[in-house]
């Protein structure tokens, strides 16, 4: 596990679930994160290249306009579900820049294999 | 072929026709007298996804038809075949599921070999959780012993998060007891159970608790599919070998960006396909590995 995912904690609310990532000096949650809506539906994200400045604290806002999906970013060792009607959120503050990949990790139909996206950090 | 090995005693590569030798490390003297100790060999068929199409294999209505033949024409029949995952391709709809599956049944009805061992992948049942797969062909996850081998069928596919849960874990747990420290364990699985690549989904998220359960054991071996080649790969002392497919291959782990099916060569028609003789040695644990075209050049 990477440093990144030795310090990712989680928050889980009744609804929602927060898994928010500290980095470079501890575990820190900025005051205003901006935030990213990202939509799933059968087979793609929207968007599904999120473009983040390094340092800046987002949090994806993840919701699904058919069936139950996954959100998978397997270099932070962070994933979070995605069910129908619900928001689930993950709190980003990445240090690197860099590309990271992300995929659904829940079988969703015959295109599943190429629903993905990634992390753009500059 | 050429490879590199995790182990000096692991892999004995010979000759150009893919075969490769599982060197175990048996204590042959405390094998139990009273165990069958005949020398075997079973057949693996993985990834056929029946009722695919595209460009990738432009000839899948009858890639399996081919493959079925090439069986059929071993010189010496297999005392086993066994199917690891994904029969069908996917679909949302339900009927054309058990249509695809009812066509899938009807072809490899003319294998020869009446032992058929099945099991499924994501592409069967991890719309339904397995609900049609049961119906045409039973549980899910099972044993069976044969000539002084165990075998465990794992499914980490009817669970869409592609886990294999507590539930079957506890069952896998309580067949591993009834073994003896010595027993020749061989797991058939569709996904790999160690993390090969999870960018491309090419995990099981609690595979990590299945190695745990299997390695006390000495003599583990798994085959799997999936990833539709060839890959080898050892965690402690337990090896893992995945399939080539009947349909399309795909690329090498994390060799590109996305997970896309390798092009149809029209010269080299079934390039990268192929199923598998493994034949067993039960007294030195050993498993050679023979890989074998859909159809002879």
């Amino acid at each position: 596990m990477n440093r990144a995912g030795k310090r990712r904690r989680a928050v889980l609310g009744a609804s929602t679930s927060v898994i928010a990532l500290g980095l470079a000096g501890g575990y820190a949650v900025a005051q205003s994160p901006r935030v990213i809506k990202v939509r799933a539906r059968k087979f793609e994200y929207n968007p599904k290249v999120i473009e983040i400045k390094k340092g800046e604290s987002v949090i994806l806002e993840l919701t699904t306009d058919d069936v139950f999906m996954g959100f998978n970013v397997p270099d932070l060792h962070v994933r979070a579900d995605i069910v129908p009607g619900k928001i689930s959120q993950l709190h980003l503050n990445l240090q690197q820049e860099g590309r990271i990949d992300f995929l659904c990790d829940i079988f969703c139909g015959d295109k599943h294999e190429e629903m993905q996206g990634y992390l753009m950090v500059s | 072929m050429k490879q590199r090995l995790d182990r000096r005693d692991f892999l004995k590569l010979a000759g150009l026709g893919g075969a490769v030798f599982v060197a175990g490390c048996a204590d042959m003297g405390a094998m139990s007298s009273a165990r069958a100790l005949d020398d075997f060999y079973f057949v693996q068929l993985s990834d056929t996804h029946w009722g695919f199409e595209g460009p990738p294999n432009p000839d899948a209505a009858v890639t399996l038809k081919k493959a079925v033949a090439a069986v059929n024409a071993l010189t010496k029949p297999p005392d086993f075949i066994v199917f690891t995952g994904d029969l069908t391709h996917t679909t949302d709809d339900p009927s054309e599921r058990r249509k695809r599956m009812t066509e899938f049944k009807a072809i490899v009805a003319d294998l020869k070999v009446g032992d058929i061992h099945f099991m499924p992948g994501e592409h069967d049942a991890s719309l339904d959780n397995g609900q049609a797969f049961k119906e045409f062909f039973g549980e899910t996850h099972y044993s069976f012993d044969h000539k002084g081998v165990h075998f465990i069928v794992v499914d980490n596919v009817s669970d869409p998060a592609a886990r294999i849960g507590d539930e079957q874990l506890a069952w896998m747990e309580a067949d591993l007891k009834r073994q003896p420290n010595d027993a020749r364990i061989v797991v058939f699985t569709h996904r790999p159970l160690f993390d090969l690549a999870p960018k491309w989904d090419w995990a099981t998220r609690d595979g990590d608790r299945a190695i745990e359960l299997l390695m006390p054991y000495p003599n583990v071996t798994v085959f799997y599919g999936h990833i539709h080649q060839e890959n080898h790969h050892m965690t402690g002392h337990i090896a893992h070998h995945s399939a080539k497919s009947l349909i399309f291959a795909l690329p090498a782990p994390n060799s590109q960006p996305n997970r896309t099916p390798l092009a149809w060569d029209p010269a080299q028609p079934y390039k990268g396909l192929g199923f598998r003789e493994v034949t067993a040695n039960v007294p030195r644990a050993e498993f050679a590995i023979t890989e074998m075209p859909v159809v002879k050049a």
